[in-house]
């Protein structure tokens, strides 16, 4: 009796999470999946017809696809890079105890508080030259010849909902690091002083190494999340000018709910969705080979 | 450069400094198109500080709009929700953290999986299974689909929480007689307070802001959600720019609250775990 209780313990705390995520998540994902095989567009009686392989190899053909996926890791990568060097600078800052440590740590952390539709609103708005500051310092910066809406420049459009990203989720890697760095015995770094080791030499040796599971941990997760994430690009660009700010899943959000294409829109997620893979097996095979070599 | 010196300080000081600008001014910008008169929106648009200010647009905003609803829905589910997926999540990350079984690897695999497709694509699915258990257009509705969308990341927090208490501690009273489960309730879950407290945060936090499906599920006002509310009003009132923040100032206030409340915990929490994968 003891040993069989035992047995099923652990499917019992498992149990309701496993439950609830099959049932809100992984069914509704094999259904959405079964729709890109299907013609199926809403508010069309006549779809729902199987068509096979047809809607990828409209993907492959599709301009915009092939211009979204471009967007997507232009977006996605520099907003990680800079979410997460700025994260690490700022958690390095935290994690030596100085006065005024508690309400400083309070106040920049706060931005991930603000719901993400908000931050976006506030930022057109600061890019916006009829009421916000930002297009007359970048012209004093030098970075813009006249006091232009950075949003309307089909160049460098994307760099707006990217600042926007960068500033709402620089929080979360200070936080997660923040933790890392603590949670290294500073026993270490005195045993390294004492060798000679100097703070660069300390950085590199110690800190860097003894952060790298959580780094990557990190970054694998904000990678995955910000590739996925269109609420920024939605509010503040809709895709535009000119489809200039089009990430796939802010396309995919367009397909689906102006076109009403959810067949098509389901083919490109599915796309997304295996690209993401690829990437998360890239880099924990990655993690592992650097966990061998420590 | 060595710590203790001078030089340092000032840099640090400096560097700190600047990122305090960049987190609050959007927020200082907030507030200030907030209290701006009307008249003065335009023409003083990127000045600093108004010449005249007002609180006319919080007023409108309580007074005029079914703010207090959607903010009182709001508190509601996202509050429910923070306190459910907890509980789910801690109890798997409980038995994630403390045994080894057969499907745990597929069971993880799982929960990583759900983190990576656009939940764009599961809209409508879903919309089909709660349609006819009388779960859309209904908050207990919002509050199982956020449950189950934040149940795995909070489930790996957790697991990192409970990694770091020591097993003895549970064996010794499981020797003394107790069970697992109440030695779990007395020994353990005290002892993760403070990642629970952080868990809670995330969860509450990603709750309040969720906009897609609050928006997707619900089409009935009398359960919108705040995000969902202040997206009706850029519709509506699409001039009227210090209604709009003096409703997004508002909406930041629990949040706020909350951020303060357990930011102590959140770093304190997630040293003990130290989120390890």
């Amino acid at each position: 009796m003891a040993s069989s209780g035992r047995r099923i313990e652990p499917y019992l705390y498992t149990l309701p999470s496993v439950l609830l995520i099959a049932a809100i998540m992984l069914v509704p994902l094999v259904i959405g999946l079964s729709y890109a095989f299907r013609d199926i567009t809403l508010l069309d009686p006549m779809s729902g017809d199987f068509v096979g392989l047809d809607h990828f190899r409209e993907v492959y053909a599709d301009a915009s696809f092939w211009n979204a996926l471009k967007n997507t890791v232009t977006w996605t990568g520099a907003s990680v890079v800079l979410q997460f060097s700025l994260g690490l600078v700022l958690a390095l800052l935290l994690a030596r105890p100085f006065k005024g440590r508690a309400p400083v740590q309070l106040l920049v952390f706060l931005p991930w508080a603000v719901p993400s539709f908000l931050s976006a609103l506030n930022w057109a708005w600061l890019f916006n030259p009829v009421v916000g500051p930002l297009p007359y310092w970048f012209k004093a910066a030098g970075l813009m010849k006249t006091p232009d809406n950075l949003l309307s420049d089909p160049q460098h459009a994307l760099w707006g909902p990217i600042i926007a990203n960068v500033w709402w989720g620089i929080p979360f890697f200070a936080i997660t690091l923040l933790a890392a760095l603590q949670s290294i015995p500073k026993d270490i770094y005195e045993a390294a002083a004492i060798d000679g080791a100097g703070s660069i030499a300390r950085f590199r040796r110690i800190t860097l190494p003894l952060l790298a599971p959580t780094m990557v941990i990190a970054i694998l997760l904000r990678t995955v999340w910000i590739a996925n994430f269109a609420d920024l690009i939605f509010v503040m660009t809709r895709g535009g000018p000119a489809d200039s700010t089009q990430i796939l899943s802010s396309y995919i959000f367009t397909v689906a709910f102006q076109r009403l294409d959810f067949g098509y829109a389901s083919a490109l997620a599915a796309v997304l969705l295996a690209l993401l893979l690829l990437y998360a097996c890239a880099l924990v095979g990655l993690r592992q080979a650097l966990a061998a070599r420590n | 450069m060595p710590p203790q010196h001078k030089l340092y300080w000032v840099f640090h000081y400096l560097l700190l400094a600047a990122f305090m600008a960049f987190a609050m001014f959007p927020l200082f910008w907030l507030l200030k198109v907030s209290i701006t008169p009307n008249d003065l929106l335009y023409s003083e648009g990127v000045r600093l500080w108004p010449s005249r200010i007002t609180f006319e647009h919080y007023a409108s905003v309580v007074k005029h709009t079914r703010f207090l609803l959607f903010f009182r829905n709001s508190l509601m589910v996202s509050s429910a929700t923070a306190v459910l997926a907890t509980l789910v999540a801690g109890a798997a990350g409980y038995g994630f953290s403390r045994f080894h079984f057969r499907g745990k690897f597929f069971i993880v695999g799982l929960m990583l999986i759900t983190q990576m497709f656009p939940l764009v694509m599961i809209v409508a699915p879903i919309f089909r299974l709660l349609s006819p258990l009388g779960l859309t257009n209904s908050l207990s509705g919002l509050v199982i689909v956020y449950t189950a969308f934040n149940v795995p990341f909070a489930s790996f927090l957790m697991q990192s929480f409970f990694d770091a208490i020591p097993p003895d501690l549970e064996e010794a009273a499981l020797i003394d007689g107790a069970n697992r489960f109440t030695a779990l309730c007395k020994i353990i879950v005290p002892l993760t307070l403070p990642g629970l407290a952080a868990t809670i945060g995330f969860v509450f936090t990603a709750a309040w802001s969720e906009l897609l499906f609050a928006l997707m599920l619900n089409s009935s006002a009398d359960v919108s959600t705040f995000p969902v509310g202040l997206l009706a009003f850029v519709s509506k009132f699409s001039v009227d720019f210090g209604q709009m923040m003096a409703a997004g100032v508002l909406a930041l206030v629990p949040v706020c609250g909350f951020f303060l409340f357990i930011q102590r915990y959140l770093v304190q929490g997630l040293t003990a775990g130290a989120v390890k994968g």
